[in-house]
């Protein structure tokens, strides 16, 4: 492959993070160098999944493994079907009449597609954040409580360090320690959507699903989100759409290549970016179609 | 001969005019009303309008009971109103989607907020009124309710409308219940938009006059009892204002102003609301 880096060096000053040695993520294959092939450690087993806008077909037949403790970045071109995909795995489509998914989608085993799946437990396993921050019209402190809320009722003590601890994994609690009371709508964006992010590991999450979260937000703003989600790694199943290559390639342990509904490629982020098996891959990602 | 762009510009130029005069014209009128309102209904105001019962022909007096009576008709009208219009609005922007039994609804709510009030006098005098052998106080609120229900309706659909999905999608992607979606997301960011709907169906039915006369009738006496004939400023007014008598039509230029400025009162707290809320 003959031009694959040429992208990131051509738009990589002004990215955040690529000030990095690697532009790929090293260090978890390596600890781990049998990932690729342990599939067993798969969280969620997608399988012949298609979805349907009414009559339109959006996502055919795809089969794909989430790994667990992984980053996994789905990209492809607007329309491609990575933002379906992602949220059939929560089953927030099911909101709107119209829409229906067929084919399996395993978590840990069993069938979240399953009619007798209880929505709600689901979405508190699965957790989403989405592109524009979404902070909830009240305090910053009951934007983490209210979801915590929902399952169970700790005590005031209790409450306020699950708080505390939701706004530190997400960065947050350093800038907003003083002005917990305060409403979550006076936070700028890059807060907002970290606030956002808190508000869903604050449930102790499986799987965090993340729909483009850091386009609506300034480079500072992405870099902190990405480091961010290089923390979470450690702890949760992550599976981010992106349009932005470079930060597929910076974050992300396995990269999908999605085109048309379709599954195109799927693999080792360094080896869909540097040595694709499809030349479609090839072209998308150094930037001849898509 | 004219260019192009003279020509758009004397175009540009008569479409301005014409429009500023009749936004001009329009204006006028309204300023020429609330004039006359404010000129003759200063004159009138007393003290006397709050501590008398409407008089008898000749005689002077206030409007007491009149004030009383349309404060409990509006009030009541509004307590059974707004839970109707709130819960329907909601099933509207929450749950009913573009479904067609939704649409349906929408369709006659949209007829019902343009129907003649007179109409919906009648349909309760058919209804209640005729019924009870007598005219009520209650019959009267329930008329006022029957003209909020749609205002409130179609205000409390279009603030939750305003709430962007994303809002409703994050709640829900927490595992929040439906119903724990539209209470403490919807309703807190659509608040402020559905209290103003309230307050101007509040407003919008306090100078109603023709479903009271089919209703709640009037009263020359005190009275706070809503299921005997009770007095209300609208109706004081119409019947003061065609009489010959010179003391009734000051106490009607009396009650015209006291509803238009309450009236005012309460636009300015919505929009003070709406402006506070904003801001948080």
């Amino acid at each position: 492959m003959q031009t694959a880096n040429s992208p990131m060096d051509a738009t990589g000053a002004t990215e955040p993070a690529a000030a990095r040695a690697t532009p790929f993520r090293q260090v978890v294959r390596e600890a781990n160098p049998t990932v690729a092939a342990n599939v067993s450690s798969a969280k969620i087993k997608v399988q012949n999944l298609s979805f349907y806008y009414g009559k339109s077909q959006a996502l055919k037949s795809v089969t794909i493994d989430i790994l667990e403790r992984r980053v996994t970045a789905l990209i492809g071109p607007s329309g491609c079907g990575k933002s379906t995909l992602l949220r059939v795995l929560n089953r927030i489509y099911e909101i709107y009449p119209n829409q229906r998914a067929t084919g399996q989608v395993l978590l840990d085993g069993e069938d979240i597609l399953a009619p007798n799946q209880d929505l709600n437990l689901l979405r508190a396993r699965v957790g989403m954040v989405f592109q524009k921050p979404t902070p909830f019209p009240m305090s910053i402190y009951d934007n983490i409580a209210f979801g915590i809320r929902l399952y169970e009722r700790p005590s005031k003590a209790e409450m306020d360090a699950r708080v505390e601890a939701a706004l530190t994994k997400a960065a947050l609690w350093g800038e907003v320690k003083d002005k917990l009371s305060a409403s979550g709508l006076g936070l700028s964006g890059g807060q907002q959507q970290r606030l956002s992010i808190a508000r869903a590991i604050a449930l102790n999450p499986e799987v965090l699903l993340l729909d483009e979260p850091a386009s609506a937000l300034d480079p500072l703003s992405t870099q902190r989100i990405e480091e961010l989600i290089d923390e979470l790694r450690a702890a949760y199943t992550i599976c981010i759409v992106t349009h932005n290559m470079q930060q597929a390639a910076r974050i992300s342990d396995f990269t999908a290549l999605m085109y048309l509904g379709e599954l195109v490629e799927f693999g080792e982020t360094e080896k869909i970016f540097t040595d694709p098996e499809k030349k479609q891959t090839e072209d998308y990602v150094t930037g001849r179609f898509g | 001969m004219l260019t192009r762009y003279a020509r758009r510009r004397l175009v540009n130029y008569f479409n301005l005019t014409a429009s500023a005069v009749v936004t001009a014209i329009g204006l006028i009128l309204l300023a020429a009303i609330l004039w006359m309102l404010i000129s003759r209904g200063i004159g009138a105001l007393s003290p006397k309008l709050f501590t008398e019962m409407t008089p008898p022909p000749g005689s002077d007096g206030g409007l007491l009971n009149a004030i009383v009576g349309s404060l409990l008709l509006t009030g009541f009208g509004t307590l059974i109103g707004a839970p109707i219009g709130i819960l329907a609005g909601t099933y509207l922007a929450e749950y009913g989607f573009a479904g067609p039994f939704a649409a349906t609804i929408r369709f006659i709510n949209d007829i019902l907020l343009s129907a003649p009030s007179i109409l919906i006098g009648l349909f309760v005098y058919e209804t209640i009124v005729v019924r009870q052998g007598h005219f009520s106080g209650w019959a009267g609120a329930i008329a006022l309710a029957v003209i909020a229900i749609p205002v409130i309706v179609r205000t409390t659909e279009d603030m939750l409308r305003l709430v962007p999905v994303s809002l409703r999608e994050a709640a829900i992607a927490l595992g929040t219940p439906r119903w724990k979606v539209v209470v403490f997301i919807s309703y807190r960011a659509a608040g402020a938009g559905m209290m103003t709907g309230v307050l101007l169906s509040f407003a919008r039915i306090s100078g109603e006059t023709a479903p009271l006369l089919f209703t709640a009738l009037n009263n020359q006496f005190w009275s706070s009892n809503l299921n005997a004939p009770i007095a209300n400023l609208p109706v004081v007014i119409f019947q003061y204002a065609m009489s010959p008598y010179d003391s009734w039509q000051q106490l009607a230029w009396a009650g015209a102003f006291l509803i238009t400025a309450s009236i005012l009162l309460l636009s300015i707290a919505a929009r003070t609301l709406i402006r506070t809320r904003k801001q948080t």
